[in-house]
């Protein structure tokens, strides 16, 4: 299904109240806490109008413009990821009867069909790699299915690259592939919406839009082709499995522990990581437990606490773990790396550690020093920084 | 995993009595115990609490299954008492900063306290205080330390529960910014540019100070896994004098490592070479930065 249309910007809000009015809870962006978060959104005017994003290593600024745009920035802190893949829940539970013995009860939940607009390529592709781990494998996730299933996802294709962006060398982005139900190229004057499914046909049938120009169709591929372009860092040639395997003696690693903090960040707002713990709480009166999950992290040090002891007791032993993981051993496991180019894992770091360029000292010959690198492993004067404290 | 509770406790006859004392301190973690509420009703019908002053009842030398303390052993008188609470209880647990590391008090471990007091007090010879704060663990062996300031109600409530059940607490050694990126909370020192000890910080608090755009100073102490030397070179790295990174260090928890030695590492700098670099001026963005 390939059907394009054009929405004119003043009734962008018709999109929103068709899908409500099909029963949708809408989620789209918006600015909060100096972010652009996901929320439930009844009106085109708590979209981040204007709003750009400025992303170096460990920052993250946004900027307002003139633009008309809502949709001119690149990646917030999350995405796809805290809605499906939730970062706390209860999954069963347990009651002691009366004679000792114990009942479990599935955690009943409620879900409610959910329309978000405003999703990027990188994102799809992580979503789809969560799919395939949560749903179509041996042990399907309840929870998970149950949300992913709720989903009407209205992407949007990049116009406009942040430095941390990287979907190209992953070859997920900037332009959404498959994954959702329909897209939005927003251009001044309003959007080009592509059609992708049915039930995406049936939402567009009771909008009032018009053909899509062909000039307009050309603007919207040369804004996708400038993000595109904009993209400066890159990966080196894949496949990685074999070569970040070789490399796990490489002396670049024990650089890492002068610089990782290893809090966690890289993998919390990583859209594929899928790290989990398990554990139960217990009533007070000892007669009920609840079966908790939450996020976990390969940087927490219980990560790896197997029978008495912590496998990866250094810090550049988890740093390891994750980048060989990530982009190595996945393609095993997934049969694609586990990076889908977001950057969020350079801008959300607190000290800005960059793992494209990780991956570039680790990928030379062992043996060969790497550049001395500043504090964070940027120097280029654009990375993070602290407010000077008064 | 660093927690020293050799046998958790068997299901008893009698219900289980519990006590709360208080050393030097501000009350702070008995009133985050009291502000829990109505779990705390129903753990007052699930116990005896024989001795929590903040809440009423005072036995100071009742004989408890779980001993709570809060403060620091700051006077003369402490070290006598602290024996008699060990030998009167099954399991002793610190709750907060004064407690498990010293305390805010513990900074004039790093002075001339005598000093100090003979130019604020009239008449200093009043005063019983030792030279030095000092954590409970200094005197007697405590089962489990509760870190913060103050402590977080919750976690204490989990730890009472756990050790009535007769199971080892669970505590999550995952840094502040786990917290944070579970509630969703945005982070203040990649968005804001705030010097957020978050990452070095051991979670147990909810997030709360990042949660209210505020950054973290570190009252629940180091994490397991903290790169202390990581990021507090990375604040001076981007603008911070070496002053301010010593005092980030040298705060609630000045006596505990990692933070120590880092602190009085940054704090040599200051006094060798005096940091001018006024800082890096974030770029415009949306809202105010500080």
């Amino acid at each position: 299904m390939n059907i394009q249309r054009f929405l004119p910007r003043d009734r962008l809000q018709t999109l929103i109240d068709q899908l409500m009015s099909a029963g949708y809870d809408v989620i789209g962006p918006q600015v909060r806490d100096h972010a652009i978060i996901f929320d439930h959104l009844a009106g085109v005017d708590q979209l981040p109008i204007g709003i750009t994003d400025e992303q170096a290593p460990g920052r993250y600024r946004l900027e307002k413009s003139d633009s008309v745009r809502c949709f001119d920035w690149a990646t917030g802190p999350q995405a796809l990821k805290p809605m499906t893949f939730v970062s706390r829940e209860t999954l069963w539970r347990s009651d002691r009867r009366p004679d000792g013995s114990l009942a479990f009860r599935e955690e009943p939940m409620v879900t409610r069909p959910t329309a978000i607009i405003g999703i990027r390529a990188c994102d799809l592709a992580a979503l789809s790699i969560h799919d395939r781990h949560f749903m179509h494998g041996a042990h399907p996730d309840p929870q998970y299915s149950q949300r992913r299933q709720s989903l009407f996802l209205v992407a949007v294709n990049c116009m406009r690259s942040a430095a941390t962006c990287f979907c190209t060398a992953t070859g997920d982005g900037p332009r959404a592939r498959s994954g959702y139900d329909l897209s939005l190229s927003e251009l001044d004057e309003g959007f080009i919406l592509e059609v992708h499914t049915e039930r995406g046909r049936d939402v567009v049938v009771r909008l009032d839009v018009t053909e899509a120009t062909s000039a307009q169709i050309e603007r919207a591929n040369a804004g996708i082709e400038q993000a595109a372009k904009q993209q400066q860092r890159t990966l080196p040639a894949g496949p990685l499995q074999d070569k970040l395997v070789a490399a796990v003696e490489h002396p670049h690693w024990k650089t890492l522990d002068d610089r990782c903090l290893s809090c966690g960040n890289c993998t919390a707002v990583c859209p594929t990581c899928f790290c989990q713990t398990h554990g139960d709480e217990i009533s007070l009166d000892g007669r009920q437990t609840s079966h908790v999950r939450q996020w976990e992290s390969c940087f927490n040090p219980d990560h790896s606490y197997i029978h008495g002891i912590v496998i990866r007791t250094e810090r550049p032993q988890r740093y390891r773990q994750w980048l060989t993981h990530k982009f190595g051993t996945w393609e095993e496991q997934f049969g694609r790396s586990g990076c889908v180019g977001c950057g969020r894992c350079i801008a959300w770091c607190p000290v800005g550690i960059d793992v494209t360029e990780e991956l570039a000292a680790l990928l030379i010959e062992p043996g060969i020093e790497p550049p001395a690198e500043q504090p964070g492993g940027k120097s280029d004067g654009q990375s993070g920084g602290v407010a000077h404290h008064e | 995993m660093n927690n020293s509770i050799p046998h958790a406790a068997p299901r008893s006859t009698h219900r289980p009595r519990v006590a709360v004392h208080k050393f030097s301190s501000c009350d702070g973690c008995q009133l985050a115990f009291l502000n829990l509420g109505e779990p705390l009703l129903a753990l007052a019908e699930t116990v005896d609490i024989l001795h929590f002053a903040e809440a009423g009842p005072i036995d100071e030398d009742a004989v408890v299954d779980i001993a709570f303390v809060e403060g620091s052993v700051a006077t003369s008188k402490d070290a006598a008492r602290l024996k008699r609470i060990r030998e009167n209880s099954r399991y002793v647990i610190t709750i907060g900063a004064c407690a498990t590391a010293g305390g805010i008090q513990a900074l004039r471990n790093m002075h001339d306290s005598g000093e100090w007091i003979a130019g604020i007090y009239a008449q200093p010879e009043y005063l019983d205080l030792l030279p030095e704060s000092r954590p409970i663990a200094s005197i007697i062996k405590v089962d489990l330390e509760l870190w913060g300031c103050p402590v977080n109600g919750e976690q204490v409530l989990g730890v009472t529960k756990a050790l009535l059940i007769g199971h080892l607490p669970r505590v999550d050694h995952s840094a502040v910014c786990m917290e944070c990126k579970r509630q969703n909370v945005v982070c203040v020192m990649v968005s804001q540019g705030k010097p957020c000890m978050g990452p070095v910080t051991q979670t147990g608090c909810g997030a709360i100070c990042p949660k209210m755009q505020r950054d973290c100073y570190a009252c629940y102490g180091p994490a397991v896994q903290a790169n202390v030397s990581a990021l507090s070179t990375y604040f001076a790295a981007t603008g911070m004098p070496a002053r301010e990174v010593a005092q980030r260090l040298l705060f609630i928890n000045s006596q505990t490592e990692p933070f120590t030695s880092a602190g009085i590492h940054w704090q040599n700098k200051t006094s060798a070479a005096p940091n001018t670099n006024p800082g890096i001026n974030p770029k415009t963005s949306l809202g105010a930065e500080q």
